[in-house]
């Protein structure tokens, strides 16, 4: 099975939700082809094949098209064999999903709104919300790990991965920003685990220097501050 | 159902979220601004319904529960989700879609504060609406629903919104599946809304609209009390 499938990777280095779907394709041991794409000019075949959202990742299976990085890391998981992502018990299943769900919805959100803030009193805001929703997140890691390492028990699983994608860019953000979104005094739990999944031969594999982040959010910020002048 | 489970749902009539799942012990929340202590003890991140409480363990958001009620009584009664991965892929893709994109996008067009975020909402609506046409033709492949020849996970996702749906035009003056526009989706809600497990549980567009009504009254109200004490 592993290496024989025709499997496709449209991404970017620095994504987050694409780095969840190479953890997830690399615990199962496949082989893929990866195409870097260049968002500020996107390829034809990315808007052919995600039309509607015209986003990275997008897995291409045997010539088919899946988007969004938490339905390809559940396909991924449902189809391959090999290491489980998401628990086997649908109670703990649901678990998963539920907190994949607030982080996607109320964290993902936030941190980025930082990013993009046009304001310091808008960056404030933002910076009030990630926090708010990170300690949320640490009650859930002590509920969801059961004194276990990380969130999937022994190993890392589904929400490990979700988390743990953003945090060389929580690493970005407190490089430019002095903002520690995860610390050791106010989210002890999720500090130990960053360090545990930050050393993890998985993370290792496919997670990028903070640094790479920096300098996105550099070209991104230019980028707006051009469309701003060419507005007005 | 399976015999022995302890099912109870925390619901509230007009919830979108909670039409779709519907049966079972049902326990009418008293209303979004009274909620009850078995609400705020069981959903404490949200605080919002709808909540399964299955032998006595809650599972909250309705995606999540569809799932788990799949997931758990498989093989009692028809399955929500395809058995393929790929067009399982593609019906969670479709259902994410309804509720990331869709679903704000005509709350902006109800909740909109100027005339022009509300114009800007009822556009985004129509060409939101507008895609799940494409959806529904693709995937459907002519069959009557998202699901193929019976409902399934995406019909029952965008079926919850039946009430708001029909109640929408006598509210906003919009018809989000527009029959002209929409022709697809606009027969879909028909063909959904007279299912036998949906049609006694979808409330009637003149309790809909009293609600909605109600909530517009409340909001302006809000809106005029934080206003006055800048």
């Amino acid at each position: 099975m592993a290496g024989k499938e025709d499997l496709k990777l449209l991404g970017l280095l620095v994504s987050p939700f694409v780095i969840r779907v190479r953890m997830a394709l690399s615990m199962k041991g496949l082989n893929y082809e990866y195409v870097e794409e260049d968002l500020f000019n996107k390829s034809e075949l990315l808007l052919k094949l995600n039309p509607v959202h015209k986003k990275v990742p997008v897995l291409i299976h045997n010539g088919k098209p899946i988007c969004e990085s938490l339905v390809i890391l559940q396909y991924v998981d449902e189809l391959f064999t090999g290491r489980a992502i998401l628990p086997t018990d649908p109670y703990e299943r649901a678990t998963a999903r539920f907190w994949a769900a607030y982080i996607e919805d109320k964290l993902c959100p936030a941190w980025i709104g930082i990013l993009k803030a046009k304001a310091e009193e808008e960056r404030a805001e933002k910076v009030k919300e990630t926090l708010a929703a990170i300690e949320h997140v640490e009650v859930a890691f002590a509920k969801c790990s059961n004194g276990n390492v990380f969130f999937g028990g022994d190993s890392i699983g589904y929400l490990d991965i979700v988390l743990g994608s953003f945090l060389f860019w929580f690493e970005a953000l407190r490089r430019m920003y002095g903002l520690e979104i995860i610390n050791t005094s106010k989210t002890p739990l999720l500090a130990a685990w960053a360090e545990r999944f930050g050393g993890s031969v998985e993370a290792k594999e496919v997670v990028p220097e903070a640094d790479k982040a920096v300098q996105y959010a550099n070209k991104l910020h230019a980028a707006a501050a051009v469309k701003l002048v060419s507005s007005e | 159902m399976a015999g022995g489970d302890d099912l109870k749902l925390l619901g509230l009539w007009s919830s979108p979220f909670v039409l779709r799942l519907r049966a079972y012990e049902y326990i009418e929340e008293e209303a979004l601004t009274n909620k009850g202590e078995l609400l705020l003890k069981y959903n404490p991140v949200h605080k919002k319904v709808p909540v399964l409480i299955h032998n006595g363990k809650p599972i909250c958001e309705s995606r999540v529960i569809l799932q788990y009620i799949d997931e758990a009584f498989a093989g009692t009664g028809p399955s929500l989700l395809p058995a393929d991965p790929y067009e399982r892929a593609i019906a969670r893709f479709w259902a994410a879609y309804i509720d990331d994109t869709m679903l704000p996008v005509w709350n902006k067009s109800s909740t909109g504060k100027t005339e022009e975020e509300i114009a800007e909402g009822k556009k985004q609506s129509l060409a939101t609406a507008e895609v799940l046409e494409g959806a529904l033709r693709d995937c459907g492949k002519g069959k009557p629903f998202f699901g193929g020849d019976s409902a399934g996970y995406v019909d029952v996702e965008l079926g919850g919104l039946l009430g708001w749906v029909r109640a929408s035009d006598e509210l906003h003056g919009v018809k989000p599946f527009d029959p002209e526009r929409t022709p697809l989706l606009a027969a879909w809600s028909e063909r959904f809304g007279a299912l036998e497990a949906v049609e006694p549980v979808v409330p009637e567009v003149s309790r809909v609209v009293e609600f909605g009504k109600t909530m517009w009254k409340a909001r302006l109200a809000a809106a005029a009390a934080a206003g006055a004490s800048n």
